[in-house]
């Protein structure tokens, strides 16, 4: 049963130079005048993200169900043990509510600087990762009509999850921050060194990534909590990034060097927060608060 | 004309597949690229025009959904989608072998060159780690998909071309 050989006498060789040589141009023009081709991408992105949207409770419901199926005897001993703890939790609970109301006296008494809980966020749902499986670029249900812009960034829980790079009508895309090209200025909570915390592929599989540039001097252990720092200019001051662990004395006897753990779980990602506050409107602010 | 409009659809249900479902059953965190599965199933059984046209508009599609720089995917899935092609002459329906060894081939190829274009030009040389932990599995992977993914191609091939042929006579 063989196809029919088309009727049109064009040689593949030169429509496949053709369109290579149209790519290129796109490629050039792309790259020359960076912008210029956004429209297209946009429209592109509004068109398939409905669809996205869609079969991603599909595909969400499907994975639910095989899990459940794996997972039920262990659920009916961890339903067991949960129950356990929810009384004792009950009781932590009120006990960590009193205390919550005394901490709040108290910090209006101090005028302490309010952690980044009070900024406005927006909740939004991951609907679709990048196709190819060296990065970790997602797209998420909230678009420039829920006030998402470029830059703002993007928490999960309590830690930071990343940045977001793009924006449609009604989806944006984050980079997070175990994706390899990802790069963020950290700081120690405790000491307040700085240091960079960079995505690597390479330690994908143990979940870590690493922190680089950290100074010599710095007296910090293993267990440190890194936050953003001041001294970046898109991430906001104070958001938790993760752990420390390992640090040593990298190649160049210049700095140390350690690996770190995110507070977030990015194998299971669903839910994230944005922030809707861009860091350049918070400068002055932080100035204010700095020179207390 | 329907075997233009079939194939789009095609093209838009695998994207769709691959980037909002399968990333919920990735092994190894890998994903399965049934894009490449449906290039290699219509460059195969329809010619090199297939194939290549085919590969191009996968390939701009991912470039305006998650590429910096449009057309570089295009180019890539192109080239898999023509060299694909030539395998034309050796096309048997009943045959599942021989789609499978281009499959492989063609996701080695596409892993290989990302990593040269996504990679290597920042300087980033381990390219044992990086093909050993996400070429080889994808591979794997792709081709497990693909054994059931490309009788269905097939399938549909085989229908439209006799679709065609009625149309003709």
């Amino acid at each position: 049963m063989r196809r029919r050989t088309p009727k049109i006498s064009i040689r593949p060789k030169h429509v496949l130079t053709g369109c290579v040589t149209v790519c290129l141009l796109l490629i050039l023009v792309s790259f020359r005048y960076g912008g210029i081709l956004n429209p297209i991408k946009t429209a592109v992105g509004n068109f398939i993200t409905p669809m996205q949207k869609g079969i991603n409770t599909v595909g969400m419901f499907i994975s639910d169900r095989l899990d459940t199926l794996a997972n039920m005897r262990d659920l009916l001993d961890e339903n067991e043990e949960l129950k356990d703890k929810i009384e004792a939790l009950t009781l932590e609970n009120s006990i960590l509510i009193q205390d919550r109301y005394e901490l709040d006296g108290l910090r209006e008494l101090f005028q302490v600087d309010k952690k980044y809980a009070d900024y406005p966020k927006v909740a939004a749902r991951v609907i679709s990762k990048d196709t190819s499986n060296y990065y970790s670029i997602f797209t998420i249900d909230k678009g420039y009509d829920d006030g998402i812009r470029i830059d703002q960034n993007v928490l999960a829980g309590n830690g930071l999850v990343g940045i977001v790079t793009e924006v449609g009508k009604n989806y944006a895309k984050v980079r997070s921050i175990i994706d390899d090209s990802s790069y963020v200025s950290g700081m120690f909570l405790k000491t307040s060194d700085t240091c960079d915390v960079k995505g690597d592929l390479q330690l994908l599989d143990s979940g870590m990534i690493r922190v680089e540039s950290i100074p010599l001097n710095a007296d910090v252990e293993d267990g440190y909590e890194v936050v953003t720092s001041h001294i970046s200019n898109k991430y906001l001051q104070g958001i938790l990034i993760g752990y420390v662990s390992d640090i040593k004395v990298d190649s160049s006897n210049l700095a140390k060097v350690a690996y770190l753990r995110p507070a977030v779980d990015f194998q299971r990602l669903e839910e994230v927060l944005i922030i809707t506050k861009l860091k350049e409107k918070l400068e002055s602010l932080d100035e204010d608060t700095q020179t207390k | 004309m329907i075997r233009i409009i079939v194939t789009f659809i095609e093209i838009i249900i695998c994207f769709l597949l691959q980037s909002a479902v399968f990333p919920h059953f990735a092994l190894a965190n890998v994903v399965p690229d049934i894009m490449i599965i449906l290039i290699v199933a219509n460059a195969y059984s329809r010619g090199i025009f297939s194939g290549m046209f085919t590969g191009l508009f996968c390939g701009l599609l991912v470039d305006c959904m998650y590429g910096s720089v449009i057309g570089l995917y295009g180019i890539l899935y192109m080239v898999i989608g023509y060299l694909n092609g030539y395998s034309t002459k050796i096309y048997d329906r009943e045959d599942v072998t021989i789609p499978m060894v281009l499959l492989a081939v063609s996701e080695f190829l596409y892993c290989f060159f990302y990593y040269v274009f996504e990679f290597l030009m920042r300087g980033r040389l381990n390219i044992g780690y990086y093909m050993f932990r996400i070429g080889l599995p994808s591979v794997i992977y792709t081709v497990l998909v693909g054994i059931i993914l490309y009788k269905l191609f097939n399938f549909i091939n085989i229908k439209l071309a006799r679709l065609s042929n009625k149309e003709e006579a």
